[in-house]
């Protein structure tokens, strides 16, 4: 019995060893080493490609951010403000409930099955909702037009892209807004759509910060 | 061009990476566990172990190394959560709970990765980088090693050995998933997957205000993370977060990393059992599974049956614009045929169907290709079986690789495959019937059974991907969860082992007339068979319970 317990031990300490070994070069040479690789060759990406407008830093063009009007009094909800391209929808998005000094971003999706009500009841709520905001008096918007990214949430809620097909459904709409004519704002979008990679990867779509740049800049020069 | 085209040419893109890797990476791999000299950096190792890398160990010996080294790990990666808010380098974070802390640990060290946190609001640098990652490394490592083990079983003869745990492990990690792991991190980083250390803090937004971003090393988790099958998010979202798959190629890039290894180890294991064509016959089988699910995922995908997805049009609820319906639907395949887990898209917004097969895949045992090492020795498993079906059939004695399947292996390979299946279904029962853990459920009715059954299924495969839908932080599933995870890890091992250790014992029988050609295109078809109609009747009270009431319904 002792020398079977004795054994264990020496083979646990040999394990504890073998771990702490690994550890320093998987968990603390390894990780270091690809900070130092990529902070010195690609120190933009490595920090989360933030993107400048305007002399200061407006997010980041891999992370989708809200485009909504201030919270008036009384108000839980913002509401969105149209004068900006609109991102997709992110009902799966939480804040943190651990740590809770900080306000971060729980990234996530809804997780609603394709048979669930509340799910069902969201898309239809999205689809009245674009419809509605994107009918301009001499262009109406016909539900079938709106594509699936406009109304469903995405995996991560963090979705920087919608569909070039979204985008230009919003262009009248933008248009409106800005005081600018739908074609200059279709032909903002038509330069910020951007293709499958090599023709065949992923699917085309628009990023939308760096839309609603360009678009700023736009309507400011008029 | 379409997207289902599109989604074609990707995937024959794939196909053609992971063909141009097969041949030098496996027999890279059979070199690596052949060889018999050591690096200096591996000396170094040793000495530190006190194991002499060069004796022989009998299988009770390499498992007691396996279940040793792991032990060490649970226990490590517990203490370091449980320690968090005293780190330095954690943000301030505070102490995981005791049953989340072990669900984790348990979790990480099987290779499993099931999260029951939020990456993003718990865990500080150093429990990521340190603690995490670092058994992202090396239960990947452990998992080759059985795999090596029992493919020296089959290669070698009158002998008990089955060769060195330790320099298995250290070989695995110094030679193999290191080198890769900083090729993919640093090619994940120039496609913009974040890599610093910062802390907490403000990023300004185009309304004005700021939003508070985490810093971290990711891309080098990102790597090991698809690389070793694991599948552990650095944040929630997992391979979905733009943090960690930026763009289309990262994308396409992680499901390469995912498949890499499990696809070159069969070339590995034809290489040392000396007929690289019986390393062909176990891919073709592979690959055949694996390409029909994928064409059934993209199918079920493409046609979005379900009220709320025929609302919208498509299926892109739970999807990123970037990848579409056919890039997730690849990277589900992917990640649920091996033992990784990671999404890039939320599989229980999938169709009814959609969400089976990613049921169904982990079902299998995860074994197209399957986890890093898991896979080979998992669908080895199955091939003993199918040989032991195919002897009855003909009325001979069973013999795979020259080598007898009499009573001993044959009944070591039945209780494997008996593991996870009472796991799941034994979990499943108990937390349906028993009032509390349904109460986790988000969807009712056939989807909220599905969102368990998954669970359990992910966690006795050690798969660690979700029906995310439920709220897996309590009590009774941390604990149940995290025992489904080491008993499904460790029970299988023990089996492989015994029968690795009983077949090198053997002396190899000359193959004659009547040998069943195991490198042949009938044997994989047969092999096929086997898993199918084996798993098929196992799972399908369940499955028709879940995801097949939920997909005819629809």
């Amino acid at each position: 019995m002792n020398t079977s317990v004795s054994t264990a031990a020496r083979l646990l300490g040999a394990g504890l060893r073998a771990l702490l070994v690994l550890t320093l070069i998987t968990g603390v040479l390894y990780p270091l080493a690809v900070t130092g690789v990529a902070q010195a060759l690609f120190p933009g990406k490595a920090d989360g490609s933030q993107v400048e407008a305007g002399g200061r830093v407006v997010g980041s063009s891999l992370i989708g951010q809200a485009y909504n009007l201030p919270l008036k009094k009384g108000q839980e909800t913002p509401e969105a403000d149209l004068k900006w391209f609109q991102g997709r929808p992110a009902n799966g998005l939480g804040t943190n409930s651990v740590n809770t000094r900080y306000e971060l971003i729980l990234s996530g999706a809804t997780n609603r099955s394709a048979g669930n009500e509340e799910l069902f009841g969201w898309v239809k709520a999205a689809k009245a909702a674009v419809v509605r905001d994107n009918s301009v008096p001499d262009h109406p918007v016909d539900p079938d037009e709106v594509p699936a990214d406009a109304v469903t949430s995405s995996a991560s809620g963090l979705d920087p892209d919608i569909s070039p097909r979204y985008a230009r459904l919003q262009a009248h709409r933008v248009a409106d807004r800005n005081g600018l004519t739908a074609a200059q704002v279709n032909r903002l979008v038509d330069a910020h759509t951007e293709g499958r990679t090599l023709g065949f990867i992923g699917e085309p779509r628009v990023n939308v910060l760096e839309l609603n740049i360009a678009l700023r800049e736009l309507a400011a020069k008029h | 061009m379409g997207p289902v085209t599109a989604g074609v040419l990707q995937l024959l893109a794939l196909m053609g990476a992971l063909a141009l890797a097969y041949l030098p990476l496996g027999t890279y791999l059979a070199r690596v566990y052949s060889s018999d000299r050591h690096w200096r950096v591996e000396r170094w190792i040793y000495r530190c172990v006190g194991a002499d890398p060069d004796t022989g160990m009998r299988w009770p010996a390499y498992l007691r190394g396996v279940l040793a080294f792991s032990a060490a790990g649970v226990l490590f990666l517990y203490l370091l959560q449980r320690l968090q808010g005293v780190l330095p380098l954690s943000l301030g974070f505070r102490a995981i709970d005791p049953d989340q802390a072990f669900n984790t640990a348990a979790s990480f060290v099987t290779n499993t990765n099931w999260q029951s946190y939020y990456g993003e609001q718990a865990m500080g640098h150093v429990v990521q980088t340190a603690g995490l990652a670092v058994q992202n490394f090396v239960s990947a490592a452990v998992g080759i090693a059985v795999a090596v083990a029992l493919v020296r079983g089959f290669a070698r003869s009158r002998t008990g050995e089955l060769g060195n745990f330790w320099s298995d492990l250290v070989r695995g990690i110094t030679r193999v998933l290191v080198p890769l792991a900083v090729v993919a991190a640093v090619v994940l980083v120039a496609c913009g997957v974040i890599q610093n250390l910062s802390g907490i803090h403000e990023v300004g937004q185009f309304t004005g205000g700021s939003q508070q971003w985490n810093g971290g090393a990711v891309a080098s988790q990102e790597a090991i993370k698809e690389l070793g099958t694991n599948g552990g998010g650095y944040f929630n979202a997992n391979s979905a977060h733009p943090f960690e798959n930026p763009t289309p190629f990262t994308n396409l890039f992680e499901i390469f990393l995912i498949l890499l290894i499990p696809v070159a180890l069969t070339r590995t294991f034809g290489v040392m059992v000396g007929s690289v064509r019986q390393g062909y016959a176990i891919l073709a089988t592979m690959a055949t599974i694996w390409l029909a699910f994928t064409a059934l995922m993209m199918w079920t995908e493409f046609a979005h049956r379900g009220a709320a997805l025929e609302l919208a049009g498509g299926a892109m609820e739970g999807k990123e614009t970037r990848f579409g319906v056919a890039g997730s639907s690849i990277f589900a395949v992917a990640t649920t045929l091996t033992s990784t887990g990671a999404v890039d898209s939320f599989h229980s917004s999938f169709t009814g169907l959609g969400g089976g097969i990613t049921m169904l895949g982990m079902m299998l045992g995860e074994i197209a290709p399957g986890g890093v090492g898991s896979g080979l020795y998992g669908m080895l498993i199955m091939a003993v079986i199918a040989v032991f079906i195919a002897g009855l059939m003909v009325g001979r004695t069973p013999e795979y690789l020259g080598k007898k399947l009499g009573t001993r292996e044959i009944k070591l390979a039945a209780c494997y495959i008996l593991v996870t299946p009472t796991l799941v279904l034994v979990f499943t029962a108990l937390a349906m019937a028993l009032p509390t853990p349904a109460g986790s459920m988000t969807n009712s009715g056939a989807h909220g059974f599905s969102e368990i059954l998954y669970a359990y299924t992910s966690g006795a495969n050690n798969n660690g991907s979700a029906f995310a839908g439920l709220d897996a932080d309590t009590q009774w599933f941390n604990t149940t969860i995290g025992l489904a995870m080491l008993l499904g890890r460790f029970l299988p091992m023990v089996f492989v082992l015994a029968l690795a250790g009983s077949l090198a014992g053997q002396r190899p029988v000359p193959a004659t007339a009547g040998t069943l050609r195991t490198e042949q295109p009938l044997f994989a078809g047969l092999l096929v068979g086997a898993i199918l109609i084996i798993t098929g009747l196992t799972y399908f009270p369940a499955l028709a319970l879940g995801p097949l009431a939920e997909g005819l319904a629809a």
